[in-house]
């Protein structure tokens, strides 16, 4: 065989390969709905077998972590989301870079998040962020974190604002911490407190975060009308079934005799509205 | 010292022949890469994860170098005789076992300055789109000069490592030299285990012997401090000091070592 004959038989194969590979296109191989795998879950484990390599593994871990949560939350609404990977993952993570801020900050977040757009593991979250403040106990905002999760996931005022007020003790804490740790003790419970937190999280530099914190003040709006509407209700008028600050309009809520979200709204659902299946 | 370094140089032209520097092509190509697409990727965090994969680089790419360069250095030119003409000139073959190493080092600075440079430049093109509020929040600069302590210390462990081998190729075949100098890298990044063997063995000559292998086998979690870099924490001149000290007496051994056995080989 010569040599241009042979060059000639690899560009032919090469060209029926990538064809038949084209090919997948319109034969596609039945989808599965894979729950996914970890395969190394002890952080111990991992630790070891990164070799001097913690860093770049933590990373890895990191970007998974990012990949499950927003490949389960962006699922068609046909798949059960299941965060089950979400925490392993992160503690992965916070295991192979100890100061890997960002992974205990926005896990928490992320863990914390009502079902379905998050696994609504609160406990997880400030599991997370007490590994956090014991590697760096320095850092003021893991216990804002905390005291943030608290709040609005536990509901728990005394507990958030304990860690306020740890926290506006803490070296380069900002002023405003220790008026929050006060108001969240003395109106526990009342919107204008979530709103000031909100507020807070509006202002950061992550869009992410930013967009997080644009939903909940909407929903805190919403809550606010709904409110009103009942209260109208109760005194005997007949309001009218007014439009979410989305512009969709609200429904009927049979379990408390007032009107809530529709789940046709961009604001859909409000905390505690959708419960994760058991 | 003359003879020292026309070896060095020789080594180094030869590594150049070789296509070792290669690798320097590949390095610059996954950091531009990965540039670009770990903005896409994660929440924030790309200069972070540049600095991590950029010193992950450094240290991995080194380490193969060193090892599979470094095993060969005295083993190839037994091999190809090419070591009988040599020591017909006046060289001794401490000068050649000190040439051939310092010829890998020379290499090996070579690398690791081409790829700080990159790393620098990358990161420095990376944080110029940033606002100055974000870059307050990072633990630590995009062009933080202490990184350069990190890959001092890389450098470091890839001289320690680079001696290893040598050691091993002056009476094992290449084959051997690698999964010797292989299990002694990986056995010295578990060394501080070693340490606490007794915490989970009673058998007091099994603790005897991890307690002297932990003392007599490297350790090369010591050079390790890239997270520290990463996340500007300060690492203290007397553990910088220390450091380059053990490393320093380290490499001496080895390569006495290396002198010794080689000068009782026979080329007759």
């Amino acid at each position: 065989m010569t040599r241009g004959a042979a060059a000639a038989g690899a560009i032919v194969c090469l060209a029926v390969a990538v064809g038949l590979h084209v090919s997948q296109d319109w034969w596609p191989a039945p989808q599965i709905d894979d729950p996914g795998l970890l395969y190394v879950r002890s952080p111990a484990v991992a630790t070891r077998a990164v070799l001097s390599y913690d860093a770049i593994a933590a990373d890895t871990y990191w970007i998974r972590a990012l990949q499950h949560f927003g490949s389960e939350r962006l699922a068609p609404p046909e798949h059960v989301r299941n965060y089950s990977l979400l925490y392993p993952l992160l503690d992965l993570a916070t295991t192979l870079d100890p100061y890997f801020s960002i992974a205990y900050r926005f896990g928490a977040i992320y863990l914390g998040e009502p079902y379905p757009g998050g696994p609504g593991r609160a406990d997880l979250a400030i599991q997370l962020l007490k590994k956090g403040i014991a590697a760096q106990p320095d850092k003021w905002q893991y216990l804002q974190d905390l005291g943030f999760v608290y709040y609005w996931h536990l509901r728990d005022y005394k507990s958030a604002a304990a860690s306020f007020q740890r926290a506006s003790e803490l070296p380069g804490a900002p002023t405003w911490l220790q008026p929050l740790a006060a108001v969240t003790l003395a109106e526990g419970g009342h919107r204008d407190a979530s709103r000031t937190l909100w507020m807070q999280i509006a202002k950061s530099e992550e869009p992410w975060l930013r967009d997080a914190a644009t939903l909940r003040l909407t929903q805190l709006d919403a809550m606010d009308i709904m409110d009103a509407w009942k209260q109208a209700k109760d005194q005997g008028y007949n309001p009218p079934i007014p439009n979410d600050p989305s512009g969709t309009p609200f429904v009927p809520d049979p379990a408390t005799g007032g009107i809530t979200v529709s789940p046709a709204s961009k604001i859909y659902p409000l905390p505690g509205q959708m419960q994760p299946p058991s | 010292m003359k003879a020292v370094r026309a070896v060095a140089a020789a080594v180094f032209l030869e590594s150049v022949r070789d296509r070792v520097f290669y690798n320097l092509v590949l390095f610059a190509v996954l950091l531009i890469g990965a540039s670009i697409l770990i903005g896409q990727l994660t929440a924030g965090q790309d200069v972070k994860i540049i600095k991590d994969l950029g010193l992950a680089a450094t240290s991995l790419f080194g380490l193969f170098i060193a090892i599979f360069v470094g095993i060969n250095l005295v083993s190839k030119e037994v091999d190809r005789r090419s070591v009988y003409p040599l020591f017909a000139k006046p060289i001794t073959r401490a000068q050649f076992i000190l040439g051939k190493y310092a010829g890998l080092l020379l290499t090996l600075l070579a690398n690791v300055v081409v790829m700080s440079v990159a790393l620098y430049t990358v990161l420095f093109f990376l944080a110029r789109g940033v606002p100055e509020g974000v870059q307050k929040a990072w633990d630590a600069p995009a062009m933080d000069p202490g990184l350069l302590v990190a890959i001092g210390m890389i450098y470091l462990e890839l001289a320690v490592v680079t001696a290893v081998a040598l050691f091993f190729s002056t009476y094992s075949s290449p084959m051997l030299s690698a999964v010797f100098t292989l299990g002694i890298y990986l056995v010295g990044q578990f060394n501080s285990d070693l340490k606490h063997f007794d915490t989970i063995v009673d058998s007091a000559p099994a603790i005897a012997i991890a307690k002297a292998s932990y003392y007599l086998l490297p350790d090369f979690s010591r050079f390790d401090i890239k997270l520290q870099a990463v996340h500007g924490i300060h690492v203290s001149a007397g553990f910088i000091a220390t450091t380059v000290g053990y490393a320093v007496a380290y490499i001496a051994a080895l390569l006495f070592g290396a002198m010794v056995i080689f000068s009782r080989r026979d080329f007759k």
